[in-house]
């Protein structure tokens, strides 16, 4: 207790004595100790310390002609204006004397920490010396002065706009210094953008002539400004649209990737419209500056590489020639590696496509796990996308499930199973698959492996071996698994029940499966559709009905490759370059709604909507309507309408019960100890049911709902 | 557009911030280190920019730092990734180098020149040259007060006027850097050559400089026959002197050079070159004990050229031990702290072919899993006098109007090796 106290003490004194120092030494007479302790005091500030208290002694050094002391003084005053807005006004003198000040670094200086102080009382303040610096004869303070108007705007719109300070800015766009132009169109475009009544940034034919002017003289970032402006700009005139396109392609040349992507952006825009041969020439052109991009830095390569997708999604064509770009580095960050891959599945064709297979091959063999996976997986997209392809795809794959990598063999049967679905005559393959039966765990692979035996059954001499395997351990398994099995064992039993060798077997597995699914399973979801499946069964003797809907044709797959729905891609082209671009969502699915001010609320209510964007998210959607192969291995059995569910309603309930028991004329041990349990499973099955009928299967999309969250996630 | 700007230790302190927009809050940085070890634990893909609660984090890593940017906007991520970048390319031409220790020791005029770099979120001036002759370390010192240069917002933002040379003088540098991937079976899978020509520009006043290159397009353009090889380059890049509506139209390359130096452009060329140096490699691994490379390298250019400084580092078990090795050329090191060998030829003369053999122990207990890290092997050298695309300088016309003074150019060539990798066969076992 007693050294707690101590210890507890001591950081006040020791943190009053550096205060009281530093004060002394800002109010003392010699000015190279008052630099010394301005310096410190910057220096605590640096450090996360609260010298907020200093605020009065550091206001006495302002007016100073050490420009260093006043950078200094200005920037502890940007710091703490909030926490004392009225002893800001103190300082509002010397801003507007330095406002003055005969140099510009220094007039300059003033402006913009003046737009820096938010503190509302400083506006009345600032209007004078805004409107001399907007005219200053310096182009240093002018370009200072423009961003200066977005910040003035920011802190009070009303009096920005009283001041006639738009107008200002818009007559700026036609300033003889290439920067001072760029500014103020970014100011404009800010204040446009916060506010769209005001019009802000209005682009005439004059004001399209004076950019493309300034285009070519600005600093890259400058150009980044100008390019951005120039892609919003829209135009039915398609005289005008080529002669954008034709300034603006020049400036792919230039070092700076963004502003390349900024050029990229307006070009792909305003292409739109003009003549196709004319189109065609600048698609071509584009690509290799793309390609360029690829080498910038890594972060900026992501940018790129996201942006190539949407590029690719809209104009498939761009890129085919130059697939090996794509290609891993071995040292690339793993996430380019995964962007480059996904951007390669995109180009691949029928004369890349062994080249790529060597590569992906090569990949599936790496040591990072989710990259490992992401090729097993593009290797099975190759084979869905090129028909001519899917044999070598599928040689591919036997060789990686032949190194017996644990993940590698998962994932390869996930996409084997996709395969399957498209391509008939591979089931030769199977036996090869089911010699890993024991390594597989995950329970997209189990549930994968378990699809291909039940749909395959009849071709699998062992295949009741198999499934009884799974049933013995049905209960300790995962539900999505469990469904599989329950499935794949109707399958079986409608594949064999004509076979007198087979019947038997395949029908004491069926019994055993749907008493696991219905009285010692509690998941709603497999205890419906085993009773589905149940009342199917015994709707008629030779199960003709429940063969028609079990086993009915798969709808078949064109492409795995996961596409964007059309309108978004088109918002995201829009976008390019941007966050939205880079995350493949709409901008409203991560910004916060925009209005009034007061951080804090905003900041409160931008944490619900996320959640609410993150569920109805668009993009999402999107992403999982093209996973859909794993959806539609569930529920493909489940297509049966309701009136082939219901009828069996009218039966009595115990007769199916009995014609299902008795259809091999084996008393089952079930009846008599059992059946009363059973049947008071059936009864409630009926509500089940009827909530089953009425609402889509809830199981499939649960999970569906669950990745695309996973998705999202792995955007972040 | 960015709200603010982080200086973060790789735990994720803050050692300084600027705050260009206060429109969010300052502490949303506390969150970057939790939410970026959530997104390693999910995949081994973070990627560079996330969005959490509205608040957008963009950042990249440089040493022991991560520079990180905040925007609640749909801001331009390419570009912030590069002001990210080119802070610390300026950080770095102003400290010699950057990490924890030179922000703790140079805060003050870290402040300046965030202030000067980025203006209410928006980049402006980020040419270190400008920048140095404003904001110095000694500004103090000085008797008069620093004014802009003109240069900041000058249609010419990368030169100062008033530039004087006693000799005036221009080296150009084309230094060619080969990026070559081979598979393991000796197929080649890409190769690319990047190339670049650097400028040392010492000249006075205000010189309109004409660079003439071998270029296939502009000879094709101007209808001219040219008596030697002419180059097809598949994308140019300039640096931001050159006027690039100039190239576009006549494939002129004008331009005012910065003073010092710069690389004035950069070009690359998909077109497939044999390997200058290729290398072969067979491994042997005897009943897990021991394994064995044995190297050969040729050198596939003409016998007049000599590739210097050759090394050939290849990848080995990252457990060996007891290294021995046999070469008819340099000297073979072991390098554990790379888990690699390193043979060096200091010259490699065209034409020739060098042999190496080394034999590795491997300690009888192995580790639980087995290495299955791919890492090729990679090579590097530099040829002098020789550009593998075969680019050359035709003329470089020098006119300061003003001054018109004589002056000389000098050109240089050069290739050598970037990312050149030869991909590892698997051992076979005896």
């Amino acid at each position: 207790m007693a050294a707690n106290r101590i210890r507890s003490m001591f950081p006040t004194p020791a943190r009053k004595g550096e205060t009281f120092e530093l004060r002394n030494g800002l109010n003392s007479q010699y000015s190279h100790e008052r630099k010394e302790a301005i310096r410190s005091t910057i220096a605590s500030m640096t450090l996360g310390k609260d010298v907020s208290a200093l605020f009065p002694d550091i206001i006495k050094n302002m007016a100073t002609s050490d420009l260093d002391q006043k950078k200094l003084v200005y920037l502890y005053l940007m710091n703490y204006a909030k926490t004392h807005p009225d002893l800001c006004i103190l300082a509002v003198n010397t801003f507007v004397q330095d406002s003055e000040d005969p140099n510009p670094l220094i007039r300059a200086l003033a402006i913009r920490t003046m737009g820096c102080i938010r503190v509302d009382k400083i506006v009345d303040y600032m209007e004078e010396p805004l409107r001399k610096t907007l005219r200053d004869e310096s182009p240093y303070v002018r370009k200072t002065a423009a961003i200066c108007v977005a910040k003035f705007f920011d802190l009070n719109p009303k009096v920005c706009i009283e001041n006639g300070f738009l107008e200002t800015l818009q007559e700026m766009i036609g300033d003889s210094n290439p920067m001072v132009v760029a500014n103020s169109v970014q100011a404009l475009s800010e204040i446009n953008d916060s506010d769209p009544d005001t019009m802000a940034l209005n682009v005439t034919p004059a004001t399209l002539k004076k950019l493309l002017m300034a285009l070519n003289e600005c600093t890259e970032w400058g150009r980044v400004t100008i390019l951005t402006t120039l892609a919003e700009y829209q135009t039915d005139d398609v005289k005008e649209r080529e002669h954008i396109c034709e300034r603006v392609v020049p400036q792919f040349q230039h070092v700076n990737p963004s502003v390349v992507l900024a050029a990229v952006k307006v070009v792909f825009l305003h292409m739109q419209g003009i003549a196709s041969d004319q189109a065609k020439q600048y698609l071509r052109k584009m690509a290799p500056p793309l390609v360029t991009l690829v080498s910038s830095q890594p972060e900026v390569q992501y940018v790129a590489l996201r942006n190539i997708n949407l590029l690719l999604q809209a104009q498939p064509d761009i890129l085919t020639k130059e697939i090996r770009v794509f290609f891993c580095k071995y040292n690339d960050p793993p996430y380019v590696k995964l962007e480059k891959l996904d951007i390669m599945i995109r180009i691949a064709n029928e004369k890349n496509i062994d080249q790529l297979l060597m590569e992906l091959k090569e990949y599936a063999l790496e040591v990072d796990m989710d990259f490992v996976k992401r090729a097993v997986k593009a290797i099975g997209q190759c084979a869905i996308k090129i028909d001519n392809a899917a044999e070598r795809c599928v040689t591919v794959l036997l060789d990686l499930i032949n190194t017996k990598v644990n993940y590698v063999v998962q994932e390869a049967i996930v996409v084997v199973k996709d395969i399957f679905r498209k391509y008939p005559g591979y089931e030769g393959i199977i036996p090869k698959l089911c010699q890993n039966l024991d390594e597989v765990d995950e329970p997209n692979a189990r549930g994968a492996l378990i699809w291909i035996v039940g749909e395959y059954a009849e071709k699998i001499s062992d295949a009741g071996e198999i499934l009884s395997q799974f049933v013995d351990s049905f209960q300790d398994e995962y539900s999505q698994v469990q469904l599989q099995i329950l499935t794949a064992v109707v399958k079986l039993f409608l594949k064999t029940f004509q076979n007198p060798t087979k019947r038997d077997e395949s029908q004491k597995l069926l019994q055993q499966v749907l008493k696991e699914a219905t009285s010692e399973n509690d998941n709603p979801d497999i205890r419906d559709r085993a009773y589905i499946y149940w009342r199917l069964l015994s709707i008629n003797p030779d199960n003709a009905i429940a063969s028609e809907v079990v086993l009915a044709d798969k709808p078949p797959i064109a492409s795995t490759i996961p596409n964007l729905p059309p309108a978004l891609l088109d918002q995201l082209l829009a976008e390019l370059s941007t966050l939205a671009s880079v995350y493949h969502k709409p901008p409203s699915a991560f910004m916060e709604v925009r209005r009034g001010k007061g951080v804090g609320s905003i900041m409160r209510r931008a944490i619900e909507e996320q959640r609410e964007n993150m569920a109805e998210n668009p993009g999402a959607t999107a992403v999982a309507q093209g996973k859909s192969n794993v959806e539609n291995l569930l529920d493909i059995d489940f297509g049966g309408d309701d009136s082939t569910v219901t009828s069996p309603i009218n039966a009595p309930v115990g007769g199916g019960l009995e014609e299902l028991l008795g259809m091999g004329g084996v008393a089952s041990p079930m009846e008599g100890s059992n059946a009363g349990g059973l049947h008071g499973g059936l009864v409630d099955a009926f509500g089940g049911l009827n909530m089953g009928t009425s609402s889509p299967p809830p199981q499939t999309p649960a999970k569906d709902t669950k990745k695309s969250n996973q998705d999202i996630l792995g955007l972040f | 557009m960015a709200s603010a700007i982080f200086f973060l230790d790789l735990k994720g302190k803050t050692l300084l911030a600027r705050n260009y927009r206060g429109d969010i809050p300052m502490s949303a940085v506390e969150k970057f280190p939790m939410l970026l070890l959530e997104a390693e634990e999910e995949s081994s893909a973070v990627p560079p920019c996330f969005s959490h609660e509205g608040i957008n984090y963009l950042y990249i890593k440089h040493n022991n730092l991560y520079v990180l940017a905040i925007t609640k906007r749909n801001s331009n991520a390419a570009e912030i990734l590069l002001f990210l970048h080119k802070i610390v390319e300026v950080f770095t031409e102003y400290f010699k180098e950057l990490e924890e220790e030179s922000i703790r020791d140079n805060f003050v005029i870290i402040y300046e020149l965030l202030d000067e770099m980025m203006d209410f979120g928006y980049p402006q001036t980020t040419e270190t040259k400008i920048l140095q002759e404003y904001i110095t370390q000694e500004s103090h010192k000085l008797e008069i007060q620093a004014r802009p240069p003109i240069a900041v917002t000058n249609a010419v933002s990368w030169r100062s006027e008033g530039i004087r040379y006693r000799k005036n003088e221009v080296f150009l540098d084309v230094i060619e850097s080969l990026n070559l991937l081979v598979n393991s079976n000796g197929n080649v899978l890409r190769s690319e050559i990047l190339g670049a020509v650097k400028m040392k520009c010492y000249l006075s006043g205000m010189p309109e400089l004409r660079l003439g290159l071998n270029d296939k397009v502009m000879f094709e353009n101007t209808g001219r026959t040219s008596r030697g090889k002419a180059v097809e380059m598949e994308d140019v890049k300039f640096h931001q002197c050159v006027r690039l509506s100039r190239f576009e139209n006549d494939r002129t390359i004008s331009f005012i050079p910065p003073d010092g130096e710069f690389e004035l452009m950069s070009y690359r060329l998909n077109t497939q070159v044999k390997p200058l140096i290729w290398v072969e490699c067979m491994i042997e691994s005897h009943s897990g004990s021991r394994i064995e490379y044995m190297l050969k390298a040729k050198a596939q250019f003409k016998r007049r050229s000599t590739a210097n400084n050759v090394e050939i580092i290849v990848p080995v078990p990252d457990d060996a031990d007891s290294p021995r090795f046999r070469t008819n050329i340099g000297t073979v090191h072991y390098a554990p702290e790379k888990s690699a060998i390193v043979w060096k030829i200091k010259q490699f003369g065209g034409g020739k072919e060098f042999l190496m053999r080394a034999e590795l122990g491997l300690p009888s207990v192995k580790e639980a899993e087995p290495e299955r890290k791919k890492r090729p092997i990679s090579v590097k050298f530099e040829i002098p006098y020789f550009t593998t695309s075969g680019i050359q300088v035709r003329y470089l016309k020098i006119i300061e109007p003003k001054l018109q003074y004589p002056s000389l150019p000098w050109v240089r060539y050069i290739s050598c090796a970037a990312d050149y990798h030869v991909r590892l066969p698997e051992p076979t076992q005896t």
